[in-house]
């Protein structure tokens, strides 16, 4: 392709990169992305689409063996793993083209190949067919983070797996152990431990899901193990020796003992690093910390009409952030009024075991670190009809509030569907509610819902149901 | 209950007025928002509207009634019940006291509401409708921010938590120039003058932002006059030099340490320009609590010596080296660098001779202190070298005029050129 001028071009099609496409086409940019994979980026492809299609198969295959429970009965109960993984593959399969129609929709070019930096304004793309140079007035990189290695524990592929291979298994093994009690170890190790693998979950720090409020980090962990799932807390995967067809793991224990663990595959999941490497960052002057572009409030590099974004500037990795800062970098660009930058206390987080996980705002600690008086709410499932309907009476909601203005500082919530719920809270946080508002609203009976409304209630005194 | 008109306060420095003119007579219906009577301070005329509905029922201060003091009762208003029920003469004589300056406040709210007609429409008295966050609702209650007088950052001009927390507490007689618009930026961004590339941007840190903003609004809200003195250092030299000599193990003493002191002393000789501006009150403190500007990494922070004019030259040296250390360390405490009334700054040690200081609110003067150099002087009509330091006082004009400010430096240059004096 010849040069070509553009408002704006996104290197990365995650996201991050699309949404901020689709949005600068909006505002009337012309716009090109660029992208050396598949459209849609680790998310759709590798990340979090595939691995909910995958949790769905293991929630179905749990629940049938829940079938007595609820007065049904099935016999000769069995799985196909090549086809659970088939049908997650059709999934990210399915949304990728998705994301190519709505590029083509809003008019944004797809540049299809590995993007670098040549100053501002300029950027060459190397494609199959050679090497092309762009012009563009605004660059918007988006390239996303990789699994982050560490040294003694280097992935292979076959027996030390990534997310990447953890996705596509060639078959059940018996045994895995999982490296990392993040959101994505847990929800490989949630995953295996339904089809009845052997799980065991190491965890440097003292408590598994470290960013998440310590009483649901405790909870998560009785409800795991009562899974059946072993966990090691502050313990730490020393080496790896690998076999024919097994790993035998050396780990330091707690208690200072080290304990010989031998599984057919691992799984590394101690975290990203951003893909910061082949972009000519150095080069044009953009400045790299800890494997992350260092940015400003508005997502800038320094570089004049050069941003970032997403899981390549740093954390919280989460898709929804780096969308939203897709969409505050392209406003920016475009000069929009009234904007704001991020607030990372309103990003929430969700974590797609059996219970699920999610939580917003500030952890009781935290909030207890910055200062504040708190009241604190808590309201357990048990305490729900309708989780006791739904057979799901394990769970709690927990919220933070500043006592002194009543804001809600944080929620977090344990146990079915919670995902699908915790939104409630971060419209809430968005809108600047207090209590009163909360308490005031009228939440839908019977619904898991109501244990929000409880929670919020408990925090003053007025808890109903329990 | 009938209700009281009371004389508003149109500014938080009024005391009294005169009622110009009413605009209603007795027996006349009015309605919530309509004006009722003209008032005149000595710097302006205002419109006193009505809060309540009703009949007014007795005008108690007659036009033209001069020295009215400020919640005074002016006028009694009787809603429809009672009008019916009871003839306004009887009530009359017991609700409505004689024009007597004394009055009672019937509700505190209605006394706000009628004290700020400007900002008369809030948002439950039928104004124009004002967007704000429940969240901001109740920080602003809690601060007794008048939302009226913020402009809202949010959607739509939304007012959000953090226009709020931005915004200035207390009664507010009018709006003044709204919290926000306090710049928080350059107007221009300057990335547009240069070349990308050719510079490296340095995001702020915290401290960095603390300061451009609180000098910001200092320098934009204080009206800064500047003070030079000389003051002949020898005295101060010798007498250093030997209680240095004679002083026991650590104790060393600097020049700024005697500085310190005779600032100490001179605020408490001087107690007229050791205030702080509050609005509607000056601050006179009973301590003199002095500033020190210490440069650290990255900035500056200015620990506060308690009390100087009671402390002697050794304490205040221990005291003064301990917070400079802890402040490079990062270790103050907020209650180590937060009030005060004064403060030094002094760059003497850089070889610079004189220089101004941008005063550090809430204190009201900021000495900015010169290296202490040879001079050739001129005394009793002869050439003579002498060791000279100019300092340079920075005043708050809302707080200190110009005679009071010479006042207390005369005193400083006494104190600092003839060091016995700060043992009386």
């Amino acid at each position: 392709m010849a040069d070509a001028t553009y408002d704006l071009i996104v290197v990365g099609s995650g996201p991050g990169g699309y949404v901020a496409a689709i949005r600068a086409s909006q505002l009337g940019l012309k716009t090109a992305i660029v992208e050396r994979d598949a459209l849609g980026g680790i998310c759709l492809n590798w990340g979090c689409i595939p691995t909910k299609a995958l949790l769905r198969s293991a929630e179905i295959y749990y629940m049938m063996h829940r079938l007595e429970e609820f007065g049904l009965a099935a016999d000769n109960i069995r799985f196909d793993a090549s086809a659970i993984v088939k049908r997650s593959r059709q999934v990210a399969g399915q949304l990728s083209n998705g994301v190519n129609f709505l590029m083509k929709k809003n008019k944004v070019d797809v540049i299809e190949g590995s993007a670098k930096l040549k100053g501002a304004g300029r950027i060459s793309v190397e494609g199959k067919s050679g090497t092309a140079d762009y012009a563009a007035k605004n660059i918007i990189l988006a390239t996303g983070a990789r699994a982050r290695t560490l040294p003694g524990i280097e992935p292979d592929g076959k027996l030390i797996w990534t997310y990447r291979e953890a996705m596509v298994p060639p078959a059940m093994p018996k045994s895995l152990l999982v490296i990392g009690s993040g959101a994505i170890g847990i929800e490989f190790a949630s995953f295996y431990r339904a089809f009845g693998v052997d799980v065991t979950v190491v965890e440097v720090m003292d408590r598994i899901l470290p960013v998440e409020d310590k009483e649901i980090s405790d909870f998560a962990l009785k409800a795991f193990k009562k899974l059946g799932m072993k966990l090691l807390t502050s313990a730490k995967v020393e080496k790896l020796d690998k076999g024919a067809d097994n790993v035998t793991a050396t780990i330091a224990l707690k208690d200072g003992k080290t304990e010989k663990l031998t599984v057919d595959r691992v799984i590394s999941a101690v975290g990203i690093t951003g893909n910061v490497e082949g972009l000519g960052l150095e080069e044009a002057g953009i400045k790299v910390d800890r494997g992350h572009v260092v940015v400003n409030e508005w997502l800038e590099t320094g570089i004049k009409g050069v941003y970032a974004i997403g899981d390549l500037v740093g954390a919280p990795w989460l898709a929804h952030k780096a969308s939203h800062e897709g969409v505050i970098a392209v406003e920016r660009i475009a000069g929009v009024k009234g904007l704001h930058p991020l607030d990372a206390t309103k990003v929430p987080g969700c974590t797609y075991s059996s219970p699920q996980i999610a939580s917003v705002g500030l952890t009781e600690a935290k909030a207890r670190e910055a200062g504040y008086e708190l009241k604190i709410g808590r309201f357990p499932f048990i305490g729900n009809g309708k989780a006791i309907a739904l057979g799901e009476p394990e769970g709690m909601v927990k919220t933070v509030f500043d006592a002194k203005t009543g804001e809600l500082l944080g929620a977090h919530m344990i146990g079915a569907e919670v995902t699908e719920l915790i939104q409630g809270y971060t419209v809430a946080c968005s809108l600047e509610s207090t209590e009163a508002e909360l308490m005031h609203t009228i939440f839908p009976h019977p619904t898991l819902s109501e244990t929000m409304h409880e929670s919020v209630l408990a925090a003053y005194g007025r808890a109903l149901h329990i | 209950m009938p209700t009281n008109i009371l004389m508003p306060a149109l500014s938080p420095t009024m005391e009294e007025g005169t009622l110009i003119k009413w605009l209603v007579k007795e027996g006349d219906e009015v309605r919530s928002g309509d004006v009722i009577a003209e008032i005149e301070t000595d710097k302006a005329t205002m419109e006193v509207e009505a809060v309540d509905e009703g009949k007014v029922i007795k005008i108690v201060v007659p036009e033209g009634s001069e020295n009215v003091k400020v919640n005074a009762v002016i006028a009694v208003i009787a809603t429809e019940g009672e009008d019916a029920s009871a003839p306004a003469p009887v009530v009359k004589k017991d609700a409505a006291p004689k024009p007597a300056p004394k009055a009672e406040v019937v509700d505190k709210k209605e006394v706000a509401k009628v004290a700020s007609p400007a900002t008369a429409e809030s948002e439950n008295s039928g104004g124009k409708r004002l967007f704000a966050t429940p969240l901001a609702r109740r920080i602003a209650k809690d601060k007794g921010v008048d939302l009226a007088s913020v402009i809202g950052s949010g959607p739509h001009g939304r007012i959000v938590k953090a226009d709020v927390e931005g915004a200035k507490g207390g009664a507010r007689p009018a709006p003044l120039a709204p919290a926000s618009s306090v710049a928080s930026g350059p107007a221009i961004d300057p990335r547009v003058f240069y070349e990308a590339g050719s510079y490296d941007e340095i995001p702020l840190d915290n401290m960095r932002k603390t300061i451009a903003r609180r000098l910001t609004q200092a320098m934009q809200e204080i009206p800064h006059f500047y003070l030079s003195i000389d003051c002949e250092l020898d005295e101060l030299l010798k007498v250093r030099k030997v209680l240095n000599e004679q002083a026991k193990d650590g104790v060393k003493l600097s020049v700024n340490d005697f500085l310190i002191r005779a600032a100490g002393l001179a605020l408490a000789k001087v107690p007229d320009a050791n205030v702080s501006f509050a609005g509607n009150a000056l601050l006179k403190h009973k301590h003199s609590d002095i500033g020190i500007a210490v440069a650290i990494e990255g900035g500056l922070i200015t620990p506060i010596i308690r009390h100087a004019e009671s402390k002697g030259l050794a304490e205040i040296s221990a005291e003064a080296r301990s917070l400079a250390e802890r402040a490079r360390a990062k270790k103050l405490k907020p209650q180590e660098f937060e009030g005060g009334s004064f403060s030094i700054s002094n760059l003497g040690m850089f070889g610079i001779d004189n220089f101004t200081a941008v005063i550090n609110p809430p204190q009201s003067a900021i000495l900015a202190v010169g290296r202490g150099v040879e001079r050739a002087v001129v005394k009793s009509g002869k050439l003579e070298v002498a060791t000279m330091m100019t300092v340079t006082m920075s005043c708050d004009h809302r707080a200190i005029d110009g005679a009071l400010g010479a006042t207390f430096l005369q005193a400083f240059k006494t104190y600092v050129e003839y060091p016995p004096s700060m043992l009386l």
